[in-house]
């Protein structure tokens, strides 16, 4: 029914921001197909172990080595993707969704519930959010699930944040004004009116997040406290690598590598989306 | 902006048009006050405001900026932005004072009964809609039809308004029109569900002069084609002298003066519509323009008798003492001046 505006001649770095973000959107896009079909791409079974050839160096036969029990890196870090997307996927989900809805019924309503709302994200921004993690998940125990949660609890605040201002200055504009003069309802000129205005914002937002989630989720599980042995994931793998640090370099620098890979990736893609979106926002 | 083909839509009531005087009241203004909240005070904006508009009838509400003139027009649809509150009056719409309906039955009268035109077209149209989408929305939200019927509707509705090729403009965003455009768009959004009032707030200012001239040509069209009430908010006294029927002069938060728009023109009875009639450009090139001297008081140091006493040229003790209230002058017309007392 809708059509896209001016639909000639708009090429995909005008649309994702500009050179820096196409490499980042490829990066992301390869990476989310590695993780997707990982079991199919990968080599070896993650688990399995070789162990006569424990701690072997990059080769033919396994490009990026063996880890301390002989099992093969490179299908670990394919694995590893898998877990790092889906703690990305579902807490960007989760914390969007909620924090979106929070920060637009907060901005639109005003009033005692925006106080709530307001002053909850005062006390969560208070803390640095990723200690508030680790505090979480050593009270509720080591679990992808209690990291998910966490990562959830403080990533709401961010997206509520931003929608909560986007709305407040939305209220004002004309056609939201016209919207209830022709008679509209609240649930309408919100979700019609009023938050298709935030959206752009909340997509940059969210392709941050993608990259905020995935190097907490790593830091957590590089300390213990996130997705559990023997399931693969880069945190870990980074710390089982720190005892071999030195005999055996590659256990840290391929899962570290993709880790910055990744995060990089979206970074720049979020940061070229935002520049696509608000001209204004590029720095001289 | 050449005017299409324009045919006749299902024209509402078809009854023979009646004079405003012979007209019955739509809508009766009544003691409205509107006030904002600032520091923990009220500054009130509408101060009083009491008239009355017949169907058929256009009504010019004149006005500089911070009359009151837009905050009573939103203060009829209760549309009022918070930290601003009706503190008062009534407002009736046929006969029902829309002050004492509850959020649900206000909604139903908004766009259905009574529609706002805004001032800025650029603005006020949803720049991620289409303008088809626009105008469903309006019939879509009052239930009036369904999205397919409503969107044939909109195309009529553009055609009335004489925009070319609806069918295609149809399916247009509002930042491929130009300003003219948008207008009449927003024009055709009003009417989509036949209101009774159509309340327009500076409908031209934002455009150019020779555009202004096609949007109240076709804003008195449309008024006697769906038979409409006409509420025309406007800081022009031009674009009153060609549309209205009768005029209501606000200063500081009060109507101070009200008459049949030729009365008002001929004979203006307040030294303030005196002089604003005297500050229009007259027709002797090289002629400097007369300006009121002074400025409008700010809300919170009104003066404490006439708000015009001190940039009024009539001025004698009365007018510092109290305020001056509505005195007869003639047929229909009253003025807020002492000058007109008859004592």
């Amino acid at each position: 029914m809708t059509e896209p505006p001016a639909a000639g001649g708009r090429r995909l770095r005008d649309v994702v921001g500009g050179p820096m973000a196409v490499a980042g959107l490829v990066v992301v896009v390869l990476a989310a197909v590695a993780a997707l079909f990982a079991p199919w791409l990968s080599p070896y079974d993650p688990s399995a172990q070789d162990l006569a050839l424990r701690l072997a160096g990059p080769g033919w036969q396994h490009p990026f080595g063996l880890d301390e029990l002989g099992r093969d890196i490179l299908s670990r870090v394919l694995a590893g993707a898998r877990i790092s997307f889906l703690v990305g996927v579902v807490v960007v989900s989760v914390s969007s969704v909620v924090g979106s809805v929070l920060g637009a019924l907060a901005g639109y309503f005003g009033g005692w519930f925006d106080e709530l709302v307001s002053r909850l994200i005062d006390i969560l921004l208070a803390f640095p959010g990723l200690l508030l993690a680790i505090a979480l998940v050593a009270v509720l125990g080591p679990s992808l699930m209690h990291v998910l949660f966490a990562l959830s609890i403080i990533g709401w605040v961010g997206y509520a944040r931003l929608v909560r201002g986007q709305v407040l200055r939305a209220r004002e504009i004309e056609f939201v004004q016209a919207a209830r003069a022709l008679g509209a309802g609240t649930p309408r000129i919100l979700f019609r009116h009023v938050l298709p205005t935030a959206l752009p914002a909340v997509v940059v937002q969210a392709t941050l997040g993608m990259a905020g989630a995935i190097i907490s989720e790593a830091a957590l599980s590089f300390l213990g406290l996130g997705v559990q042995p023997p399931t693969p994931s880069w945190g870990t793998m980074l710390n089982a690598g720190i005892a071999h640090l030195l005999d055996a370099p590659h256990l840290t620098i391929f899962p570290g590598l993709a880790i910055a890979l990744l995060v990089l990736g979206f970074n720049f893609l979020g940061d070229g989306l935002r520049d696509a979106a608000d001209p204004k926002s590029v720095q001289a | 902006m050449r005017p299409g083909g324009t045919t006749p839509a299902d024209a509402p009531g078809g009854s023979t048009p009646a004079g405003p005087a012979a007209a019955p009241v739509l809508l009766q203004v009544e003691d409205l006050r509107t006030g904002f909240e600032a520091d923990g005070r009220t500054l009130v904006a509408v101060d009083g405001v009491s008239f009355t508009l017949h169907v058929g009838e256009t009504l010019g509400l004149v006005g500089e900026s911070g009359s009151g003139k837009s905050v009573t027009a939103f203060s009829i649809v209760r549309l009022v932005q918070p930290p601003g509150r009706i503190l008062g009056g009534h407002v009736r719409f046929r006969g029902r004072d829309l002050l004492a309906l509850d959020e649900a039955e206000m909604r139903r009268v908004r766009g259905a009964d009574i529609a706002l035109i805004f001032q800025e077209p650029s603005t006020a149209l949803n720049p991620v809609y289409t303008i088809g989408d626009q105008i469903a929305e309006a019939l879509l939200v009052h239930g009036r039809a369904s999205r397919r019927e409503a969107l044939d509707r909109a195309q009529e509705l553009l055609e009335a308004v004489r925009i070319p090729d609806p069918a295609t403009r149809l399916r247009d965003y509002p930042h491929q029109l130009s300003g003219g455009q948008r207008q009449r768009v927003l024009i055709a959004m009003a009417l989509a569900c036949h209101p009774a009032l159509v309340i327009a707030d500076e409908p031209t200012t934002a455009l150019d002069v020779t555009v202004q001239a096609q949007i109240l040509e076709l804003l008195r069209d449309m008024q006697q084609r769906f038979h409409l009430s006409l509420l025309l908010i406007t800081h022009d006294l031009g674009v009153v002298a060609e549309t209205a029927d009768r005029v209501a002069i606000m200063y500081a938060g009060r109507i101070v003066e009200e008459g049949p728009v030729r009365t008002i023109f001929r004979e203006p009875a307040h030294p303030y519509t005196r002089g604003l009639l005297a500050s229009i450009p007259g027709g002797t090139p090289g002629e400097r323009l007369h300006a009121i001297e002074g400025t409008v008081p700010s809300l919170d140091a009104l003066p404490r008798g006439c708000a015009f006493g001190p940039r009024c040229p009539d001025r004698f003790a009365a007018c510092d003492a109290e305020r001056p209230p509505a005195y007869p002058v003639g047929a229909d017309h009253t003025a807020r001046c002492f000058l007109h007392r008859t004592t």
